[in-house]
């Protein structure tokens, strides 16, 4: 496959573009695997790249029931960070973080990773202390965070609403500059491009509808495109984790929710940075476009459509204003749903399941954009050599049943509080 | 909005309701350890159908009761509402759980 780089693009300019190749082959399926990896979005993409690449299998498959990246993957609001506060998150999400900071390059494809900074705001004395002990917690695990108070907050947004008479004044906010926003497209297709280029077959318009199981083993894939010998098995596909398993019989510490999000009409350069309100659920970032690209909850009930209800658009605008009043004349342009893998303590599941070569990539809940390259790193470790990288090792399936819950928030055993 | 058909109140907006979540989960009869493996279905483990699920609510908004629901995953639809001791599967005669 050819590099893009700078030559490249004046060469092809000379015959107006007609002469690029195309970016991934669309491959007639092989009658086996090595390895099938089930979905290809972000996730599944990442662990055949880094199957291949770091692990050296290269008859490898990625079955996607309708198009590549066509899941959360190209739903989501894209914003990458790693503050989190408990030590089986921590690492992972920083190793992400970093891998995010090598990615266009190690992909020879431009994901438009824009570190912008991540700001989590505070309204109140005790957030200011939930936060510190966040930021502290962070630092002693070498990873980036400032706490800012109000007027360095005014310096750097002052489209917020600073003013004293409200219900949740802003007192202050905890940064972490490394964080930001990617392209979702970019990831996904610089993905597919460079898995394929080391030979692994995507196979999209191809739905996986049973298995077939011999002892504890997992022999056949079956698909809308025929039946497929496997030696291992990744699932990767998010909120459908819990309709797949169900047909090998597993149940899982999961539910499917729908999450929402949104797109303004374009505006000159406002919104600088990530920033999230304290006192309700919103997240705002402006795309390169210009639109204003935000969300907030999900919708709360089980649900397997990729559609959202009305009284969540009511509840997501009005936190929005409450953060940044000049939104209120702002029109929306296209809003959508996706479905999200909410696990039973908001932490992802990484790792090996009950069936001998079956793994494991689900629970994302509404954070799995910035794990994309870190995943793939560690599922394809976890797939490589059958056990887990020390990066996934606490965040395993074993936990929900050992009593040793991952839950940042402390929220329970609640999918839709987390 | 989805529209609730709650026993006691008729149809009300989805908005005053609680979602609650699986009604089908019993908790175990005692809590020695020989039961963990029931309280770890109990707690932790779900169906998650994509299809037919039964699902309670409460009115948080109206009269507070627990409200058993018979509502498609994908298409949001309500079949079905009772109160929680009612299995509205056995009620929609001849409708298959799985969709
Ligand atoms: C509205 C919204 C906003 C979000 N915002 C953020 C954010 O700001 N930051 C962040 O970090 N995360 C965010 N997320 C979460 C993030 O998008 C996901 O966790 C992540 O993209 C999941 O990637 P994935 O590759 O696991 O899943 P997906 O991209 O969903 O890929 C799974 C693929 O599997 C395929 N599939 C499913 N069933 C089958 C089958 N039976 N056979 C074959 N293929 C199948 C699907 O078609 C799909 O393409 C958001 C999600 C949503 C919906």
């Amino acid at each position: 496959m050819a590099k893009y780089s700078i030559f490249n693009i004046i060469k092809n300019a000379f015959n107006e573009d007609k002469n690029w190749a195309r970016a991934w082959r669309d491959p007639e399926p092989k009658k086996s695997y090595d390895v099938i990896i089930i979905g290809a979005g972000g996730h599944g993409l990442a662990s055949a790249f880094y199957l291949a690449k770091n692990h050296g299998i290269r008859n490898i498959a990625v079955l996607e029931k309708g198009y590549l990246g066509g899941g959360n993957t190209g739903r989501n609001t894209t914003i990458v960070r790693s503050n989190y506060m408990l030590d089986e998150n921590a690492h992972f999400y920083e190793k992400s973080l970093q891998l995010w900071e090598q990615l266009s390059s190690e992909l020879n494809y431009n994901v438009m990773f824009s570190q912008r900074g991540v700001l989590n705001l505070a309204h109140t004395d005790s957030q200011i202390d939930a936060i510190t002990r966040r930021g502290n917690t962070m630092r002693l695990n070498g990873i980036d965070a400032e706490l800012l108070d109000e007027k360095q907050i005014r310096k750097l947004m002052p489209y917020l609403d600073f003013s004293n008479d409200v219900r949740f004044p802003i007192k202050g906010g905890l940064l972490q500059r490394r964080g930001g926003t990617a392209r979702h497209d970019a990831v996904a297709w610089g993905l597919a491009r460079a898995a394929d280029s080391l030979g692994v077959d995507i196979i999209q318009n191809c739905e996986v509808i049973g298995f077939e199981e011999t002892g504890n083993k997992i022999t056949i894939v079956k698909t809308s495109r025929g039946n497929f010998n496997c030696g291992k098995v990744g699932f990767a596909v998010a909120g459908n984790t819990g309709h797949l398993a169900s047909l090998i019989n597993l149940k899982l510490p999961i539910e499917s929710h729908v999450l929402q999000a949104f797109v303004s009409e374009p505006l000159k350069p406002m919104i600088d940075h990530v920033v999230t309100f304290g006192a309700g659920h919103f997240y705002i970032s402006q795309s390169d476009k210009g639109g204003l690209v935000f969300g907030g909850d999900i919708d709360m009930y089980n649900s397997y459509a990729q559609k959202g209800n009305l009284p969540l658009i009511e509840e997501v605008v009005t936190a929005g204003l409450a953060m940044i009043p000049s939104l209120s004349r702002l029109r929306i342009t296209r809003h959508w749903g996706g479905v999200m893998d909410m696990s039973m303590d908001g932490s992802p599941i990484i790792g090996k399941s009950p069936i001998d070569n079956l793994y494991l990539n689900c629970g994302w809940c509404y954070g799995g954009f910035k794990a994309t390259p870190g995943s793939g790193w560690v599922f394809a470790h976890t797939i490589a050599n059958d056990e887990p990288h020390s990066l996934n090792k606490g965040l395993n399936l074993e936990r929900f049943k050992k009593g040793r819950m991952v839950d940042e928030r402390g929220a329970g055993p609640f999918p839709n509080r987390h | 909005m989805l529209i609730i058909n709650c026993p006691l109140c008729g149809p009300r907006d989805h908005a005053e309701f609680t979602y609650v979540g699986d009604a089908t989960k019993n908790r175990p009869e005692n809590s020695d350890n020989s039961n963990d493996n029931a309280w770890y279905d109990f707690v932790y483990l779900r169906d998650n159908p994509k299809g037919l699920h039964q699902e309670l609510w409460q009115h948080s908004f109206g009269c507070r009761c627990f409200v058993k629901v018979l509502r498609n995953t994908l298409t949001h639809e309500i079949i079905a509402t009772g109160m929680p001791k009612d299995n509205l599967i056995l009620k929609e005669k001849g409708l298959e759980l799985s969709v």
